[in-house]
């Protein structure tokens, strides 16, 4: 199924492709969170930020482990571990070297009002269960991602002039790689069809009104959204960074395939 | 089945109560409201929780805390299934368990209501949490992540001490 541009036929198929997809967003956003632990700004900080990385590879694995489950394999720990940067479906945005803490939240912010919006419209579509439940669930979580992340952005856009300086640059750095958040391709249409997923232009000018209210709001500026747009992250054309990012996530797990906790 | 006796479904269930929730040691995972169902229609034996939060590095302790109990009262065919249908919520915490994680220092979760503007997040630092230690009403909410995943962090004005409120899903 990780084979590159296989587009999916049955229903099975479309929704472990978009349960993949899922998953690997949320498990290379997971890790670069989890970079933070020890060096965040403040010790709260430290602790949320730990916090939404803990939720986040939470959510990766109960996705993993759901497709699992549908491909008949025997745990989740394949696809974390043992695939490689080109199987790998996550979207460049979170793949991208966490830089400063303006970055980092940046990035979760926007996507976690992404993630939102899907959710909500997803829960209300899909007709299998173990999926609904599982995304009520992560939901709950993400609303508290969004409004940890949506209160930093007022609040350092809107605080000392260094603060909004970085606010500011870390907008328009990440801006090239928030096209890829809408983009759909073939296997999407096909879980549209069987309602394992949604048609994401639905939401587009909802994520784009809470989006630009909150940046505008934090004394900030838009950045232009008719730049040239990061694409094809999805199908295996990643950044450098996401080579990188899985040598040191995987290394433990290939080295010592049987290592076991004790 | 090894166990020659059949065992009943209440007896399932209250060995289930001993089994302690790892990170909040006074409460279990039955009036946690972890475990949802046992179902003993065939053999094996289905025992179903469901995560608290997804994060919650505590689920695969809880996991092999219940196949342990099971073992130890003699039964070998058994299986733990998460599942994730339902969505846990702090309201299936039963009163006992709120009563007791006061008395253990943190403040229970109130009853989950219908957020306004989750955004905005006016509702939840204009909520007043009680400090557990001295009933207090002056406490302010310091972060809404704390040590694990279900706790916020608060400050009491009243005995000038930190406290964990147990976040309401
Ligand atoms: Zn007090």
């Amino acid at each position: 199924m990780s084979t590159l541009d296989t587009i999916p036929k049955t229903k099975k198929e479309a929704l472990v492709e978009i349960l993949l997809r899922l998953a690997d967003d949320r498990i290379v956003h997971g890790h670069r969170l989890s970079e933070w632990a020890g060096h965040g700004p403040e010790l709260e900080e430290d602790l949320a930020l730990a916090n939404v990385a803990l939720d986040m590879i939470g959510h990766a694995s109960s996705l993993y482990s759901y497709a699992a489950e549908l491909e008949g394999k025997e745990d989740e720990d394949h696809y974390a571990y043992f695939r490689d940067d080109i199987e790998f479906k996550n979207i460049a945005m979170l793949e991208l070297p966490r830089g400063d803490f303006a970055f980092t939240i940046a990035r979760q912010f926007l996507f976690s009002a992404f993630s939102y919006f899907l959710y909500e419209k997803l829960i209300e579509t899909t007709d299998d269960e173990q999926f609904k439940g599982m995304l009520s669930k992560h939901l709950k979580e993400i609303k508290y991602h969004l409004r940890h992340s949506r209160e930093w952005v007022l609040r350092l856009g809107d605080g000392t002039e260094e603060s909004h300086k970085r606010m500011q640059e870390a907008f328009n750095e990440i801006w090239m790689y928030t096209g890829e958040l809408f983009d759909l391709d073939d296997a999407d249409q096909v879980a549209i069809e069987h309602k394992v997923y949604v048609d994401v232009s639905t939401f587009h000018d909802q994520w784009k009104n809470l989006v630009h209210e909150t940046i505008e709001e934090g004394t900030l500026t838009v950045p232009d959204s008719e730049q040239y747009m990061f694409s094809g992250a999805r199908k295996g054309r990643h950044t450098e960074h996401l080579g990188r990012l899985l040598a040191e996530m995987q290394f433990l797990r290939r080295s010592y395939p049987d290592a076991t906790w004790k | 089945m090894a166990v020659k006796q059949p065992i009943s479904k209440a007896t399932i269930w209250s060995w289930l109560e001993e089994v302690i929730d790892p990170e909040i040691p006074v409460l279990n995972v039955v009036e946690m409201g972890i475990v949802r169902d046992v179902v003993m229609d065939e053999d094996p034996i289905v025992i179903k929780i469901t995560p608290t939060y997804s994060g919650c590095p505590a689920m695969n302790a809880i996991e092999m805390e219940i196949h342990k109990k099971m073992r130890e009262k003699g039964v070998h065919s058994f299986k733990v299934v998460t599942d994730f249908k339902e969505s846990w919520t702090t309201d299936w915490m039963t009163e006992e368990a709120k009563q007791k994680l006061k008395e253990y220092g943190i403040a229970p979760p109130e009853k989950t209501e219908e957020e306004g503007d989750f955004l905005t997040g006016l509702k939840n630092s204009q909520k007043i949490v009680p400090c557990p230690h001295c009933d207090s009403l002056e406490t302010k909410l310091q972060s809404e992540f704390g040590s694990t995943a279900c706790k916020s962090q608060y400050y009491c004005h009243g005995c000038e001490q930190p406290f964990e409120h147990f976040k309401c899903i």
